[in-house]
């Protein structure tokens, strides 16, 4: 076989697979706190998306711009509705938390509806150049993502292990009485988890979206992608999600070229379905708490 | 407790005997065929809520198993001639079948891993409607679905026959999960939701039970499935929208997690509160949304849950006050005893 759309393939996978696992990063980072899959983490992707089509559009902002401000919007989109919802339905039980996410998940998606319209939008790619790297061809949107998400996979990393308030996050996942006990305050910890997780939503958003298309409904395939990617992965586990992010992205671009593209989503869940068929527990299970 | 029983029973036929002469009452067709559709949600409801609100697992898919209904009966009867009624026995027959394959895999899972499971089941289910062309005509749906044959005299051609069929298939549907829920069965999955680990020490097969009532449940959602397609003659992919299934759940909180009439009475509240107000239809989803958190919030129980909760504290405080007045009366006896020996 032709050795460079092999390349191909495996550039297209690290693209897709770097978007997925940032996604599912926040949505694992949620689960520490949540303890339920949070459903209306793809709203928050739609709406960083939305924000940047925003800023870009109306405000002519460059597109550096855009990606910090949809971050920041949606940074606090996320928190709102921990500060709102969640916080309340804390002593609920979590089919009470799921169910309220799904009603965030539809009121997100309809806001959006409601001010764009269910057409499909495109935001122009900032930097529409190619780059040639061994006789492959590698659009400099590509690389951003791949280098942007590797980036903000290692500050993450960074922030969990060596500084105090990454480790508040990390102990309150582990054990929330234990975390209570030696003082550290669930809300402030809450409310970094969720900033991060919708900063990280929106970033994943505005890098994929020039060679993409925005619509209230683009969240949707991401977040289920990235739920089958946590199951993966391990609820809860920040490796896993990387590992299964590019897991399911490397399928994806390999089976949409050897297989078809009209089963490519398919994949995925077609994935999940016989992992957990083998193993109902997941890939990597998390250790009981 | 048997004028509890009584009363429920009352209440029960009281609101069959409104549903019968509705009909007759409201001046045209649009009324009729609007709550016939009510009552064709509320049979797929009322599967939703035993695995939902009486077993505690969160299905995402139920519309999907609805769409295999529908599918079942539109494709046999369009494009293999099969008979109506044959057609319409399978497509519970399919769903459940379906059901029981999906039930066996995800039921093993953790809660939260269940709800994800079944929503990808049910993306699965859409995806598979939309792209096999093949099979189920693909995004142009099946059009030309025969409505019901008759039955010996009765003929379902007019809107009128189609809603009695419909409402004694309600009534049949909700009769059966009533001896259901109050079964020793039902207790069972009663207490699933109470607690999984609870259940299994008492000696309840955890999975067995789990997948009877996921099985039960798919059942329901393909004879709503079925009875749609015969009712609206046309079906599309969307059936098994997510919108359709968020949608049984707001039907359920509206009326009642866990209750037997609450998914029914959400289901018929919910569809003309969108239907009378027209405005909204674009922005269903923007009411639907803060809908389902004000209630997980405020109101868990639902309407007929919060009835009955008050029901409950009620006869508490009125047993409270006969067990009190007892006490005050037997004091007052033994004062009045012991009066004359002093005196």
């Amino acid at each position: 076989m032709n050795l460079s759309l092999f390349v191909q393939q495996i550039l297209n996978g690290l693209t897709l697979g770097s978007v997925y696992a940032l996604v599912a990063l926040g949505l694992t980072l949620v689960y520490g706190i949540l303890h339920i899959p949070n459903f209306s983490h793809g709203a928050l992707f739609m709406a960083g998306a939305y924000t940047a089509f925003f800023f870009i559009g109306s405000l002519g902002a460059n597109y550096w711009v855009a990606l910090i401000g949809a971050a920041a919007v949606t940074a606090a989109i996320a928190v709102l509705s921990e500060r709102l919802v969640f916080s309340r339905l804390r002593d609920s039980p979590p089919l009470h938390d799921m169910i309220a996410a799904i009603g965030l998940l539809l009121f997100i998606e309809a806001v959006a509806h409601a001010i764009w319209g269910a057409d499909f939008r495109r935001m122009a790619p900032p930097f529409p150049g190619i780059m040639r790297i061994a006789g492959t061809v590698l659009p400099i949107q590509r690389a951003l993502i791949i280098g942007g998400a590797i980036g903000l996979m290692i500050a993450l990393h960074l922030f969990l292990k060596r500084t105090t308030t990454g480790a508040t996050i990390v102990a309150m996942a582990q054990n929330r009485e234990g975390a209570s006990l030696v003082g550290i305050d669930l809300t402030r910890v809450s409310i970094i988890t969720f900033a991060i997780s919708g900063a990280l939503a929106a970033v994943a958003a505005v890098l994929f979206a020039p060679i993409n298309l925005i619509s209230p409904s683009m969240g949707n395939l991401v977040i289920l992608k990235a739920f089958v990617i946590i199951i993966l992965g391990g609820m809860g586990s920040v490796p896993g999600a990387i590992l299964g992010g590019m897991i399911i992205g490397f399928a994806e671009s390999f089976g949409a070229f050897y297989i078809s593209t009209d089963l490519k989503d398919i994949i995925a869940f077609a994935l999940l379905v016989a992992i957990l068929s083998l193993r109902p527990q997941g890939l990597f299970p998390a250790p009981s708490r | 407790m048997i004028a509890k029983a009584l009363s429920g029973r009352a209440v029960a036929l009281a609101a069959l005997a409104l549903a019968i002469v509705y009909p007759l009452v409201v001046p045209n067709d649009y009324f009729i065929y609007v709550m016939a559709l009510a009552f064709i949600y509320a049979i797929a409801t009322i599967g939703l809520n035993l695995i939902l609100g009486y077993t505690g697992q969160l299905n995402l898919a139920h519309a999907g198993f609805m769409a295999i209904g529908a599918y079942t009966l539109g494709i046999l009867t369009v494009d293999y001639g099969v008979p109506f009624w044959l057609a319409f026995f399978l497509s519970g027959l399919v769903a459940a079948a379906f059901g029981f394959l999906a039930g066996l895999v995800s039921l093993r899972l953790k809660a939260d891993y269940f709800a994800i499971f079944t929503l990808c089941v049910g993306l699965i289910i859409w995806l598979v409607i939309e792209k096999w062309d093949a099979l189920t005509h693909g995004v142009v749906g099946i059009i030309g679905i025969p409505a019901p044959s008759p039955i010996g005299p009765l003929r379902f051609e007019t809107p009128l026959a189609n809603y009695y069929l419909v409402l004694a298939v309600l009534a049949l549907s909700l009769f059966l999960m009533d001896r259901i829920v109050h079964s020793l069965l039902g207790r069972a999955f009663i207490a699933i939701r109470s607690g999984e680990g609870l259940a299994e020490a008492l000696g309840i097969p955890l999975m067995r039970t789990k997948v009877t009532a996921f099985v039960i449940s798919t059942a329901y959602a393909g004879y709503a499935g079925g009875l749609y397609a015969g009712f609206v003659r046309f079906i599309g992919p969307q059936i098994a929208s997510e919108a359709n299934a968020f949608d049984m759940i707001a039907f359920i909180l509206v009326g009642g997690l866990g209750t037997l009439s609450g998914p029914v009475l959400g289901a018929v509240a919910l569809t003309w509160a969108t239907q009378s107000l027209q405005f909204l239809q674009d922005y269903r989803l923007l009411v639907f949304g803060p809908l389902l958190i004000l209630l997980v919030m405020f109101l868990p129980r639902g309407i007929i849950g919060t009835l009955k909760a008050r029901q409950a504290r009620q006869a508490g405080a009125k047993a409270a006050a006969e067990r009190a007045a007892a006490v005050q009366r037997s004091a007052a006896a033994a004062e009045a005893d012991r009066t004359p020996a002093h005196a």
